[in-house]
């Protein structure tokens, strides 16, 4: 299968105190992957290498074979709802339009094409009813949807969440994983969450992130994972998780649904 | 107010009420939504560096006010993009130069000039023809660029980072906002006075804010809302013979304190 993302041996955050180290990574075509670790862990600044918006110090950045500044505009970018002024005047469908920015030159209007476009991407995610609302009026499940409408606007080959689900009530939020799981078909999926519990239900495969990356290709989180992620004995939560994602042989170190408990010594 | 447009240093400062608020509506929706009222204060301060520079070199002051104001904007825009921390005390320290430079330059400039007040309060009952004229050309000129780059101008206002993502040219739109906002100063410093040009840059603005849920409409609300208030400014300062920019500054801050108060009451009521 092809490799729509690569980093090699990056190092980024500030020469002292690296924020990533040595993070290897290869995203295959189609994957569902969902990084998880704790705050301050390195996700947002792992998302800000792969968007371009940091240079790492060193290492090697690849989207889809070509150099981050070029590959950028093939990624669908989903920020985090509290990153954005909910106050600020605009409409639903100029927010989508903006998916199209890169595709129309400076001076240029929006065409024809565009508004189809983004017609057909706010049909995608369910909120071509509300276009002409102004985004101060939705919810947040809604505004996270026409953030993910703007992103499928931009025709992206990979989608990049940043904790799609946070602040979002259960139900709005299974909803998103399944929307999630239907671009999944025809796109490569990225998502950033500390939601461990129900990213293991919709996801492919999971990476755990503190500082370095555990990767293995694969959905299992192992409890030497969490061990070297969370750097602490998790005791297990057992909430409404569908299916394991724990090997059945975990007897001391465990699992985590909201979080973690338990004595952990922080260095 | 009829027989007040007999006059035709009335009639000019009518024109002129109406062509600083059209600039005003559009450039101040801009600032109003970018939260940048204290760089556009800080712009419209270090401008006064540039008249005193033109008073000591004897040039024409509003050159150097342009230019002064153009590099504080690009001074200040820059920090406000490239630093993290506290670019409000950097802003802050620009604006005091500026003025202080200004002050100082006319100081020592020798023979008659113009005092601080006259820049502060300008005189929009004493606006000569020509800067009507130039006042027009200025807001078709604004009317153009701002339609050529609405697109590009509303994305990095509202979401820079994911503009960025999408390799548009944030930094240099945003310098050109900036820039574009020096202009709009210095133009309308000259006809109405410094307090009056952040007065007008925010208020009409800040107001339509609150009611418009869209840029366009925002602006074309501000644009009219100066307007009203500048002529209403102009008639109260007519029939009670008060100072005509800090009447049309009372009546737009009255309005706005109104506004502020509807709407609060309104967001109180069950939807």
């Amino acid at each position: 299968m092809d490799t729509d993302i690569s980093l090699q041996h990056i190092w980024a955050g500030y020469p002292k105190t690296p924020v990533l180290e040595d993070i290897n990574l290869s995203v295959k075509s189609q994957d569902f992957i969902g990084l998880i670790g704790p705050n301050g862990g390195g996700k947002t600044t792992l998302l800000k290498v792969l968007l371009g918006l940091i240079t790492p110090q060193q290492g090697r950045v690849e989207i889809l074979g070509r150099p981050v500044a070029q590959g950028r505009k093939y990624i669908g970018y989903v920020p985090q709802l509290l990153e954005l002024d909910r106050n600020f005047p605009i409409q639903v469908k100029d927010v989508v339009n903006m998916g199209r920015l890169g595709k129309r030159k400076l001076f240029h209007r929006y065409n024809q094409k565009d508004r189809e476009i983004v017609r057909r991407s706010l049909d995608q995610v369910g909120m071509s009813d509300l276009e002409d609302r102004p985004i101060g009026d939705l919810s947040g499940g809604e505004r996270q949807r026409v953030y993910i409408a703007r992103a499928l606007a931009s025709e992206p080959k990979i989608l990049l969440l940043d904790e799609p689900t946070a602040n979002v009530d259960s139900r709005i939020r299974n909803s998103i994983y399944e929307l999630l799981q239907k671009l999944n078909k025809y796109m490569t999926i990225v998502m950033i969450s500390h939601d461990i519990g129900a990213i293991s239900s919709y996801v492919k495969t999971v990476g755990c992130l503190n500082r370095r990356l555990y990767y293995h290709n694969d959905k299992q989180i192992t409890p030497r994972m969490i061990e070297q992620t969370y750097q602490c004995p998790v005791d297990l939560i057992a909430h409404s998780i569908p299916h394991r994602i724990f090997p059945e042989h975990n007897d001391e170190v465990a699992a985590i649904a909201h979080g973690y408990s338990g004595e952990c010594n922080h260095d | 107010m009829i027989e007040a447009l007999q006059f035709e240093f009335m009639r000019n400062a009518v024109t002129a009420g109406i062509l600083v608020s059209i600039a005003c509506g559009i450039i101040g929706t801009f600032v109003v939504v970018n939260r940048i009222v204290f760089i556009s204060g800080g712009i419209a301060h270090a401008a006064y560096g540039g008249i005193g520079l033109g008073y000591y070199f004897q040039f024409n002051p509003v050159w150097g006010a342009i230019v002064f104001a153009l590099i504080s904007a690009l001074g200040m825009g820059w920090v406000e993009q490239n630093t993290k921390q506290r670019n409000d005390t950097l802003i802050g320290v620009m604006w005091a130069i500026g003025m202080a430079v200004g002050v100082i330059l006319i100081d020592i400039t020798e023979g008659y000039k113009a005092g601080l007040e006259s820049y502060l309060f300008g005189s929009i009952l004493a606006v000569p023809r020509g800067d009507l004229m130039m006042m027009f050309i200025f807001d078709l000129c604004i009317g153009i660029l701002i339609t050529l780059l609405y697109k590009e101008l509303l994305a990095i206002s509202f979401d820079p980072v994911y503009a960025t993502t999408r390799n548009l040219p944030v930094e240099a739109l945003y310098l050109l906002l900036v820039g574009l906002i020096a202009l709009t100063v210095v133009m309308v410093m000259q006809i109405v006075g410094l307090i009056m040009v952040i007065a007008l840059l925010t208020i009409p603005a800040a107001i339509a804010g609150q009611w418009q849920q869209e840029i366009k409409q925002m602006m074309l609300l501000a644009s009219i809302l100066g307007i009203i208030f500048t002529l209403i400014g102009l008639w109260l300062s007519y029939a009670f013979d008060l100072t005509s920019g800090a009447t049309i500054i009372l009546v737009s801050g009255c309005a706005y304190l109104l506004s502020l108060t509807l709407k609060m009451f309104g967001d109180r009521q069950p939807a």
